[in-house]
């Protein structure tokens, strides 16, 4: 049977992790699973966890009164999902919305803090690897607002 | 070159401004014949001249052009009927490198209006699939209303021997695929990047950040081409409209392999 451990060290985002963070990190981690169409978080919620997606897809959403929810972005397996627990005042900017059935691993965001004060050696690690994660979303977010594909004027 | 007379047999809307010619010589005992990725220039009779890539099959004899309606030339293109005639020079430029492929898996990454271009080497490959391994296309689009090919792509989809990804860079509350750039797809793809070959065409920025992210993936420089789009006039490196640095992109291109031009890319002054 794949242990957590086992399925977190072969994650992309955990593979450069040494053996004994990885069992630190365990030790926050949990299987979660969410049928098509469940909202895993919403906006302006409390944000204490973030996900390692391991299938189906994610849609990451804003909701507008004049157009409703717009999708911003599409999550899918390999994918991480949330970084608001890492950032005071610890509440999802988004909402997130399962398209299919999704399984994840969930982090506990307040159990990794804490292990993360008290060790800064961990939490340097985890910040190296989610700023990784950001810098490629803002690369992305960028290219989006480009509007590369639009006619030129 | 002179021109030689083409019938539109078809003329099909595809997008609020892009639309596809099929085309048939005037004089029906001559055939077409061009390699995936050439191009022809098209003149519309009174108003001008224009490159646009061919986008049929290579083994169809009917002459296939998806273009937008975006210019003069291609405003007044778009406007034509069936039984109108245009004239036709060409093929010109060079070809994806569909032979060299063989035996290796391909990546195909096309953005917006980038993917008729690569339409040919598809239908070639598939064609021919035995002789390939893993086939992925990977295609961005601006809006949902603004992919192309649409039947094609989910006929495409629907079978096992070629994988395809969508994204768009707006979603619309009814779009359930993906949103975000083409880029962020190349990570999800199955492929061997040390045994691929990447095509890729759509605007120049997009071409830089995917072959960034292929070369990240793994996929050695010689292994990505990607198909230039500059000034062309004449076909045949004469005018120097399309002067790319030390190259010509009607002649030596549209399709350059990444490493040969990686640095001009990068220039502005070109």
């Amino acid at each position: 049977m794949e242990t957590l451990e086992r399925i977190l060290a072969q994650h992309p985002f955990f593979k450069d992790l040494g053996g004994e963070y990885l069992q630190l990190v365990t030790g926050c981690a949990s299987n979660v699973r969410f049928e098509a169409d469940q909202v895993i978080f919403r906006e302006g919620e409390e944000a204490n966890q973030f996900y390692l997606l391991r299938e189906g897809r994610v849609a990451l959403q804003l909701f507008s009164p004049e157009r409703g929810p717009l999708t911003i972005e599409t999550l899918s397996e390999g994918d991480i999902l949330g970084w608001s627990w890492l950032i005071p005042p610890y509440n999802w900017h988004f909402t997130a919305k399962s398209l299919d059935l999704t399984r994840a691993i969930a982090l506990d965001g307040k159990c990794l803090r804490r292990k993360c004060e008290e060790d800064h050696n961990l939490g340097y690690e985890l910040l190296k690897q989610f700023a990784s994660v950001i810098e490629q979303r803002l690369e992305s977010t960028r290219l989006q607002l480009l509007d590369l594909y639009g006619v030129r004027s | 070159m002179v021109p030689r007379p083409y019938v539109i047999k078809r003329i099909r809307k595809d997008t609020a401004d892009t639309f596809t010619l099929e085309l048939s010589p005037k004089d029906s005992r001559s055939r077409f014949t061009f390699a995936p990725g050439q191009f022809n220039m098209i003149y519309v009779y009174g108003v001008g001249e224009v490159p646009i890539s061919i986008c049929g099959d290579p083994a169809s004899p009917t002459l296939v052009h998806t273009t937008r309606a975006v210019g003069n030339v291609t405003k007044a293109m778009a406007k034509l009927r069936r039984g109108d005639l245009v004239g036709i020079r060409g093929p010109f430029g060079t070809s994806w490198p569909v032979e060299q492929a063989r035996t290796r898996d391909v990546v195909v990454v096309a953005g917006g209006i980038g993917l008729p271009p690569l339409r040919p080497a598809l239908y070639h490959i598939l064609a021919h699939r035995e002789a390939y391994g893993k086939l992925v296309l990977l295609y961005g689009a601006r809006t949902p209303d603004d992919i192309l090919f649409r039947e094609e792509l989910e006929n495409w989809r629907a079978r096992f021997d070629l994988e395809v990804f969508v994204a768009v860079d707006r979603g619309t509350s009814e779009w359930r695929g993906n949103v975000g750039v083409v880029t962020t797809l190349i990570m999800k793809a199955g492929f061997d990047p040390t045994n691929t070959i990447a095509m890729i065409v759509g605007p120049e920025v997009m071409m830089r950040f995917t072959a960034l992210e292929l070369l990240k993936r793994g996929v050695k420089p010689e292994a990505i081409y990607l198909s230039m789009e500059r000034n062309m006039k004449c076909g045949i490196g004469l005018c120097g409209h399309c002067q790319f640095g030390p190259v010509f992109t009607c002649k030596d291109g549209p399709v350059f392999r990444y490493d040969q031009i990686k640095d001009l890319l990068v220039k502005w002054e070109i």
